[in-house]
């Protein structure tokens, strides 16, 4: 191909006419990955016995949840064809913050300013969250910068914020409120898990059965046709990422429930992992393509793989190069199973 | 909403139109009306305010001057959407159709479900989409999706999305310029039956035969003005070309002249058989003897901008054979094409021509790195050197050679893509619009360039569709649909090479007819 003005008029000259009644295989790329994790978890069935428990399955679930919200909010970022690499930095920064207005200011290893009752704390590191995704998208769609390089300079400063308020160490005496809902049970099942399938399936839902959901795809696919359509483009897709900052946040909350407290580096070099997931899952970098439930299967198997590899014994210190490998397999299968080009 | 029952007058008048841009006036006094069920021609030539007149009459700029009233009322206030999409409707060049989504959801984008909380019914929507493809007659998968729609069968899909709004008055600007013949008649059908339906049409377009075959009346615009409205029956071709084109004075003469030139005799320096390139145009041949200058003319979609593009090696054509001073140049590889003696100034100097932040000097060695240095390296000084050469010869206007060459004005920039492509003195210059944005008096003195080239005993080949650049050359083919239609020597009129280039073939050997002008 070369970058010339003709290939434009041949590629449209060369559409084949009649496509009806014609197997439509990119319509199954969100699907791809359903094979591979069936495959994986033959895989792991064989390799240990341990695999095929529910104490482990719930483990594996519970470590997904939170990468799987950041993967849910940079599913839909990325359908409506933006970016947001500062998730990860939001994870950790909006729990840090809402427990320093809420942590009394004397008598503990972490001082707050004590400014709201504890039982804020999860409202707060909500709204600080919305606060961020809705400065990122005023310096994008008001400013007009590069979505890219603002949601980077993001990333950075607000992992620096939260180094500096949390004086670069771990908080550990949180309010119980701030960590009931990610340490808790519900029905035997961990509460993380139950309120992620649920949010998964409301914004699943909400993509394929809402005109704000289904804005998002044409926004994706071609801003000025949605426009055209009556879409306040630029409107949606801050809502858009103002939610995606929320979810990064609500994130925070139920990792911080899990561990018990804030690390410093809680999030820190996650949004690789994000992007892979949310790609292999079949979700377009360029916009308007895929599905909650493709991005979904993209987390689940990062984390198999990595969970089977354990069980196998193969030495954790491989994990980062299993992980970049099947990133790369994933992007393959995916490329040829739905026959486009992704670049 | 439908209802074309009582008529009210035009469904769409114009009148006393201005709108001015900074100091460029787009439209001045323009008017235009649209009886109900008429199928309304606007044609002119580029600048002549045609798309400005869209743009007004769709409600998304405001005219300065003028009224604008639709079945006799007056328009709508500007941002109301619904009130403008519901009396007129329009079919942009530009699909807005969005291909990952299928046909149903195009069709009813933003308005799948009546309230905005409402899930979707994909099943009523399909049926819906069903219903509204088939009251236009449209035959295409409401379930399939956008991008394996022929071209054709996506602009049926827009036109009954703008149609379903409720105007009975449709805008299609330029809608055959991506299609080929058979989406062309398709198409046309279409819009027949359309008018039958009692629907109005707007139909602007570049190919007079076109508006010929459909449409009852026509407008003319140029230079920002309304020329002349008149029923096509009543306008043969060569006065609407003459409305088109006026009577315009030329300017002072330029510096050069094709008539009083040397004929230089020796083999033919570029030899072009049976050339045939899918899209694009097919079965093209050519001679250009060394001191001559070829133009090759044609509208956006006649395929001479890519067949200049094949000879310099940027498409691999599917037959034919490219030969430079004798020896067969291997089609398809730019290395080849550049190493057979061919210089290139491709169409747009921004895209293909330049590299903007670099230097005066790196632009116009771009093409000879490997003779400024041993080894492959690239010496500052040789670059230098040879810039400082071209920066004279063809007059430059620049602080340096180290200048970024952004810095520039359009013609000198356009210069330097010039004196890239004749760096490797070339045998066969091959330049794409090369007066393409630049002012007048830097048209010239590119223009000369070209025929200085041609006349120190090298072929050139000027491919465009501006009238200006073409005066230069010797002979010109006249090239439509990808074929060439026509030939004329030098001393053309311009009615004549605007009727064949927008389809209507004229003379095909006009040699006998114009050999007084030797």
């Amino acid at each position: 191909m070369t970058p010339t003005t003709e290939v434009r008029a041949n590629s449209a000259a060369a559409v084949p006419a009649p496509a009806r009644r014609r197997i439509d295989l990119a319509r199954y790329r969100d699907l791809s990955l359903v094979p591979v994790l069936l495959v994986l978890g033959v895989i792991g069935f064989a390799v240990s016995p341990a695999f095929l428990t529910s104490d482990n399955l719930l483990g594996v679930g519970q470590q997904a949840t939170e990468l799987s919200l950041l993967v849910l909010a940079e599913a839909l970022i990325l359908i409506a064809g933006r970016m947001d690499l500062s998730l990860e930095s939001t994870i950790g920064v909006a729990p840090v913050i809402a427990v320093w207005l809420v942590l009394p200011d004397h008598g503990a290893r972490f001082n707050g300013l004590g400014l709201f009752p504890s039982w804020t704390a999860i409202p707060l590191c909500l709204a600080v969250g919305a606060l961020i995704g809705a400065i990122n998208g005023f310096l994008i769609l008001k400013l007009r910068l590069n979505g890219f390089i603002v949601t980077l300079g993001a990333l950075t400063l607000l992992r620096g914020l939260q180094v500096a308020i949390s004086q670069g160490q771990s908080i550990v005496n949180l309010p119980g409120s701030f960590t009931y809902l990610g340490s808790t049970s519900w029905l035997g099942v961990p509460a993380a898990i139950w309120i992620c399938a649920l949010l998964f399936l409301a914004g699943g839902s909400a993509l394929a059965w809402l005109r704000h959901g289904r804005a998002l795809y044409a926004i994706g696919g071609n801003a000025e046709a949605a426009r055209a359509a009556g879409i306040r483009v630029d409107r949606v897709t801050w809502a858009v990422l103002i939610l995606g900052s929320l979810l990064a946040a609500f994130a925070g909350v139920l990792y911080t429930g899990h561990y018990g407290s804030i690390s410093a580096d809680q999030g820190n070099g996650w949004i690789f992992q994000v992007f892979a997931a949310t790609v292999i899952g079949g979700v377009s970098l360029n916009g308007g393509r895929g599905t909650l439930f493709g991005a979904l299967t993209g987390v689940l198997t990062l984390q198999l793989v990595v969970n089977v590899m354990t069980l196998a014994g193969v030495p954790p210190l491989w994990n980062q190069f299993l992980n970049g490998a099947i990133i790369i397999v994933a992007l393959i299968i995916s490329r040829f199973a739905s026959g486009e080009q992704q670049e | 909403m439908a209802d074309p029952s009582p008529v009210r007058g035009p469904v769409v008048e114009a009148d006393g139109i201005s709108k001015r841009f900074g100091a460029t006036v787009a439209l001045s006094d323009a008017r235009i009306s649209v009886a109900p069920g008429e199928s309304h021609a606007l044609v002119g030539r580029n600048g002549a305010g045609k798309s400005t007149l869209v743009s007004i009459l769709t409600g998304l700029q405001n005219p300065d001057t003028g009224t604008l009233r639709f079945n006799g009322q007056p328009a709508p206030a500007p941002g109301d959407t619904d009130a403008w999409r519901s009396r007129v409707a329009c079919v942009y060049q530009r699909s807005t159709i969005i291909p990952a989504l299928t046909v149903a959801e195009n069709l009813f984008l933003d308005r799948q479900s009546t309230g905005s909380l409402r899930p979707i019914s994909w099943k009523q929507l399909r049926s819906r989409a069903g219903e509204l493809l088939a009251e236009y007659g449209v035959d295409v998968d409401p379930g399939a999706r956008a991008e394996h729609l022929s071209v054709e069968q996506r602009q049926f899909v827009e036109i009954a999305r703008a149609l379903s709004f409720g105007a009975r008055f449709i805008i299609l600007d330029e809608p055959t310029a991506k299609l080929d013949a058979r989406g062309i008649e398709k198409l046309f059908d279409k819009l027949r039956s359309l008018q039958q339906q009692g629907v109005a049409f707007l139909f602007i377009s570049h190919h007079l035969q076109e508006v010929y075959d459909l449409c009852t009346t026509v407008t003319v615009y140029r230079d920002a003005r309304h020329i002349v409205t008149a029923p096509v029956a009543e306008l043969d071709q060569q006065a609407l070309v003459e409305a088109m084109t006026g009577d315009r004075a030329r300017g002072s003469e330029p510096a050069w002249s094709v008539t009083g030139r040397t004929l230089h005799d020796g083999a033919p320096l570029l030899e072009v058989s049976g050339l045939s390139l899918d899209g694009a145009y097919q079965d093209f041949s050519l001679t250009a003897r060394p001191g001559e200058v070829v133009g090759l003319a044609g509208a956006a979609a006649s395929g001479n901008v890519q067949l200049g593009e094949t000879l310099a090696g940027l498409h691999r054509p599917r037959a034919g054979t490219v030969t430079v001073a004798g020896r067969p140049v291997r089609t398809g590889r730019v290395p080849a094409a550049l190493a057979a003696g061919i210089g290139f100034v491709p169409e747009d100097r921004h895209i293909q021509g330049l590299v903007p932040q670099r230097s005066v000097a790196e632009n116009a060695t771009l093409t000879v790195t490997d003779q400024l240095g041993p080894f492959g390296t690239v010496m500052p000084s040789r670059t230098r050197a040879f810039a400082e050469r071209m920066i004279s010869g063809l007059d430059i206007k620049t602080p340096g050679p180290s200048t970024p060459v952004s810095a520039l004005s359009g013609g000198n920039q356009q210069k330097v893509v010039i004196a890239r492509a004749l760096a490797t003195e070339p045998h066969v210059l091959v330049a794409i619009r090369p007066t393409n944005g630049v002012d007048i008096k830097s048209k010239e003195s590119l223009l000369g360039t070209v025929r200085e080239v041609a006349d120190a005993g090298k072929s050139a080949l000027i491919v465009s569709d501006e009238l200006d650049d073409l005066r230069v050359c010797d002979r010109v083919l006249a090239m439509f649909h990808g074929r060439v239609v026509a030939e004329f020597e030098h001393g053309w009129s311009d009615e004549q090479l605007v009727a064949a280039m927008e389809g209507m073939a004229g003379p095909t050997d006009t040699k006998e007819d114009n050999d007084s002008h030797h």
